[in-house]
């Protein structure tokens, strides 16, 4: 099987009055029809290895690769116009904070629907259509208000579930989720990830999925990179995440505290610079 | 040394009236730390904001150290202070830590300022270095630690914590509620602690009241939480999704209104 997606030393940096900051120092991995998991604390460059496999990165970034090529198009090569044909139809991205994503002066149901009809090229009737189905499947009570709404008119956690509905509506090969659900109560997150984990299961979409929860991408994914200082530090089976090696993800799980340890002292995190390159 | 009777806190007028607090009560004992467990919307901030004097317009008792909270009587900041969730909203961006820390002083007339505030900030993990920088060239972890010496600066006896670590990345927050418990035991300070990770409260807390649209679902020792044995079946829920993802446990996710 090839892989829908190959990143191979992708590079980020940014070029600061102090020199070239280097976000993203040389990530590679392949993605197939699987739950790929992406932790790392703030910083650590996972957000903006999902942003540069989109090709949307700030005007002020230097992007470099030996490949990043999706479903066999070199997205390094590729010409704006086939990004955008790729962007929202075939590649999505939902991100952290739905008060930036969404257009504060159109419905919500609309720009689910604008969605099924640009990148799903289906009619304005069959869009408003899909765009409810798509609001109930995300388990928003009475999908026809909500329609109706304006994204001020929207709870955090609700911005966040029509943000996925408009992700997921032109029925994307690739997902890339920053931190989908951090906003949603943990009863809602359950339900949101298993719609994810149906689309995984059911369509074969391939899904990155970034968080800072460990146990969460623990339970959830297939397989987990662990990032520190925009490197892998660590990539393993994610049901075997308890028995990492690296120290800094044996710090980060360490650090959790849990509901059935009395431990009086959490251990904290002494970060060795030797982490930096190893 | 807390006492919450028959809570209701409502928001917006006539047709668009919300009651977020729908008859809230519970009592926290001296040297109690006490956790305040729901999901958003569950009410548990607003009635740590109505306790604070944040929110003024509830009805209902509700008193700290014996001092009635309705009359926001000037000895209460000297009695309970409040920690937000994220430092990044609840530090003046141009105020430098000097001035944060001072002020509760000034207001309040107390003297020997320079001295307190290098006493705080120790009693935070911070050398007297940050006591003049400003909160951008601090990290999160560090802002947090200044908004904590902060709410010490007038010595209370309550601190009232609004999901104090949820902004913060994993090995921060265990720093934090490491200072946390440590400023408890030295100062013997009693603590309401809202937050929506259970093992958090878990960690911090002896005893937690669960919430769930404005209303208490049920109170609980943190023993009970440890042995995963609450009585209501919305705790037992919010259990199970907090042990993280299971495809068949999600399937069977119900909603409690």
């Amino acid at each position: 099987m090839t892989a829908l997606l190959e990143v191979e030393d992708l590079r980020v940096s940014f070029r600061t009055p102090t020199g070239p900051f280097h976000a993203v120092r040389g990530v590679s991995f392949a993605l197939g029809r699987e739950r790929l998991g992406i932790v790392g604390e703030s910083g650590s460059g996972k957000s903006l290895t999902g942003r540069a496999i989109m090709r949307l990165l700030p005007a002020s970034a230097q992007l470099s690769a030996r490949r990043l090529a999706f479903d066999g198009t070199d997205l390094l090569t590729a010409s704006p116009r086939t990004l955008r044909g790729l962007r929202g139809a075939r590649i999505s991205l939902v991100m952290q904070d739905p008060k930036y994503s969404l257009n504060p002066v159109m419905r919500v149901g609309e720009q689910i629907a604008e969605a099924a009809r640009i990148h799903g090229g289906v009619s304005a009737r069959d869009a408003r259509r899909k765009a409810l189905a798509m609001l109930e499947a995300v388990r928003i009570r009475d999908p026809e208000r909500v329609y109706r709404l304006y994204p001020h008119e929207v709870s955090g956690g609700m911005g966040q579930r029509i943000m996925i509905a408009m992700m997921l509506v032109p029925e994307p090969d690739l997902l890339i989720a920053d931190e989908p659900t951090s906003a949603l109560d943990v009863t809602v997150q359950m339900q949101v990830l298993a719609i994810l984990d149906d689309l995984v299961a059911q369509r074969g979409m391939g899904l990155i999925f970034i968080s800072h929860d460990l146990d969460l991408v623990a339970s959830f994914c297939d397989r987990v990179l662990v990032m520190y200082a925009g490197r892998v530090v660590e990539e393993r089976a994610a049901r075997d995440l308890a028995a990492a090696t690296h120290p800094y993800t044996r710090g980060l799980l360490q650090s959790l505290p849990r509901i059935d340890d009395d431990r009086a002292e959490l251990p904290t995190l002494s970060r060795d610079p030797a982490w930096l390159e190893g | 040394m807390i006492s919450v009777r028959d809570l209701v806190v409502t928001f917006g007028h006539g047709r668009d009236a919300v009651q977020a607090v729908r008859g809230v009560s519970f009592e926290v004992a001296e040297g109690e730390s006490f956790g305040l467990v729901g999901e958003s919307g569950s009410g548990k901030s607003t009635v740590l904001r109505a306790l604070s004097g944040l929110n003024r317009s509830w009805t209902g008792r509700a008193s700290i150290g014996g001092l009635d909270v309705a009359k926001a009587d000037r000895r209460l900041p000297h009695l309970a202070q409040m920690v937000f969730q994220d430092p990044y909203a609840s530090l003046h961006p141009r105020h430098t830590v000097d001035r944060a820390l001072s002020e509760p002083l000034e207001i309040h007339g107390t003297g020997d300022v320079s001295a307190r505030v290098e006493a705080a900030l120790a009693d935070v993990g911070l050398g007297p270095a940050f006591r003049f920088r400003y909160p951008n060239q601090l990290s999160g972890g560090q802002r947090q630690r200044v908004a904590i010496a902060r709410a010490l600066m007038l010595r209370p006896k309550v601190l009232l914590l609004d999901e104090p670590t949820s902004a913060l990345d994993v090995s921060v927050q265990a720093e934090i509620l490491n200072l946390l418990r440590r400023l408890r035991a030295q100062q013997r300070l009693t603590m309401i602690l809202v937050s929506h990770n259970l093992a958090v409260v878990a960690h911090m807390c002896d005893r937690l009241a669960v919430m769930n649209r404005g209303l208490v679902v049920e109170e609980m020792d943190v023993a009970t939480l440890r042995r995963e044995a609450p009585r209501e079946a919305y705790t037992r829920q919010l259990l199970l999704a907090s042990k993280g993802y299971d495809r068949a446990v999600a399937g069977r996710m119900v909603s409690f209104d």
